[in-house]
């Protein structure tokens, strides 16, 4: 069928997917490949299906995903690195009209900010946290993150990561869940259309417990970071099914409310 | 008559190769050409053979796809 055929026969149909409208028009930094934007657009429609645009405030941390206030149509601020969770406390505290997200990688939640990341999930802070686990730091070119699988390598660890020598992958969503505080811990993966759509109905759920004043909300992802990874994107997402996963297993941990 | 139809922003396409993957119906191929930031884009090769799933949109880190279906009959 011609270029002009194709384009006729658009008038009968609908459209089924578009960019959402919290996000707004400027282009994603990320590397090609890179989970952080199926991830950040998986919020941003999340928002939109909620109506929740105009009252909800992202706080998004140092590395990659700095720019969140750049790329979505909503209020963001950008904490120091680490202090996600604590900034994101204060937000809602003040305004706990609003619907408040912690968004962080996991060098911010798992490692320099492991006591806010923790804190914030021990008090049950009403709101809803984004965990971006690429098992290492992305922006900085690399290095190993505690969530560095055994045996990876990395810039700082090119021999592979070893237990002896830097302890185990963390696995945070496991600790927090052990504590009375949150409310809601789930670990998911945006490797293919079905595990996107399970993504989009969790976010989705962790921002109702918010609004319906539940309490605490931690989302995990499994994402991947093909450039430090040394893989395509393609590749990328097979290490996620045939490696990561065996680490960190998806699916809910707890669900309190 | 195809089932759907998808539009690629090709400027907004970094060339990941997620979409071409994940299309069951082989709709999505590299281009012979380059965008304005230099990533090898993708385009439709074959549009007729789409049904308007909306996995190439779902799958594209850079939200680069919008995905159309036809509506059934009297819909
Ligand atoms: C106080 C402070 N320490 C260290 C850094 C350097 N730094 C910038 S980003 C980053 C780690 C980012 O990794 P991660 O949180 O996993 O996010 P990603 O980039 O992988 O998404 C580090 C250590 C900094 N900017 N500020
Ligand atoms: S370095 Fe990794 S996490 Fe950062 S944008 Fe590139 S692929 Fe994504
Ligand atoms: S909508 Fe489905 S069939 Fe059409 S190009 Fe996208 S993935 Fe392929
Ligand atoms: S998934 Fe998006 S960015 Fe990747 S090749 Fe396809 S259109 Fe381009």
């Amino acid at each position: 069928m011609s270029e002009e055929a194709v384009a006729e026969n658009t008038k009968e149909m609908k459209k089924v997917f578009d960019r959402p409208e919290s996000l707004n028009d400027q282009q994603f930094s990320y590397c090609p490949g890179c989970h952080h934007g199926v991830i950040n657009r998986l919020i941003a429609e999340a928002i939109d299906e909620l109506g929740i645009q105009d009252t909800t405030v992202g706080t998004a941390p140092v590395g990659c995903s700095v720019f969140l206030y750049k790329w979505f149509d909503i209020d963001v601020i950008q904490p120091a690195h680490g202090r996600v969770s604590a900034v994101a406390t204060g937000a809602k505290r003040a305004r706990p009209d609003l619907t408040v997200f912690a968004y962080q990688g996991d060098g911010d939640f798992a490692s320099i900010g492991t006591n806010n990341s923790t804190h914030a999930a021990n008090r049950g802070e009403n709101i809803t946290t984004f965990f971006i686990n690429n098992t290492l730091y992305g922006m900085t070119g690399g290095e190993m993150a505690p969530t560095t699988l055994i045996g990876q390598k990395t810039t700082t660890t090119p021999q592979g990561r070893t237990a002896k020598d830097y302890g185990y992958p963390i696995k945070m969503s496991e600790m927090l869940a052990e504590l009375d505080g949150p409310t809601y811990i789930t670990r998911q993966a945006v490797y293919d259309p079905k595990r996107i759509d399970k993504a989009r109905t969790a976010i989705k759920k962790a921002f109702r417990f918010q609004m319906e004043d539940e309490g605490y909300s931690l989302i995990e992802f499994l994402s991947a970071c093909p450039i430090n990874w040394g893989m395509d994107p393609v590749e990328a997402n097979e290490r996620i099914k045939k490696e990561v996963e065996e680490v960190y297993p998806l699916g809910d941990i707890i669900e309190r409310s | 008559m195809p089932r759907g139809k998808i539009e690629i922003d090709i400027n907004r396409c970094k060339g990941c190769r997620l979409c071409i993957e994940t299309c069951p119906q082989d709709v999505i191929a590299f281009s012979d050409d380059f965008n304005s930031s230099g990533y090898n884009y993708v385009e439709t090769e074959n549009p007729e053979d789409c049904i308007g799933c909306g996995f190439c949109g779902k799958v594209c880190p850079d939200v680069a796809i919008t995905v159309y279906k036809r509506q059934k009959e009297g819909v």
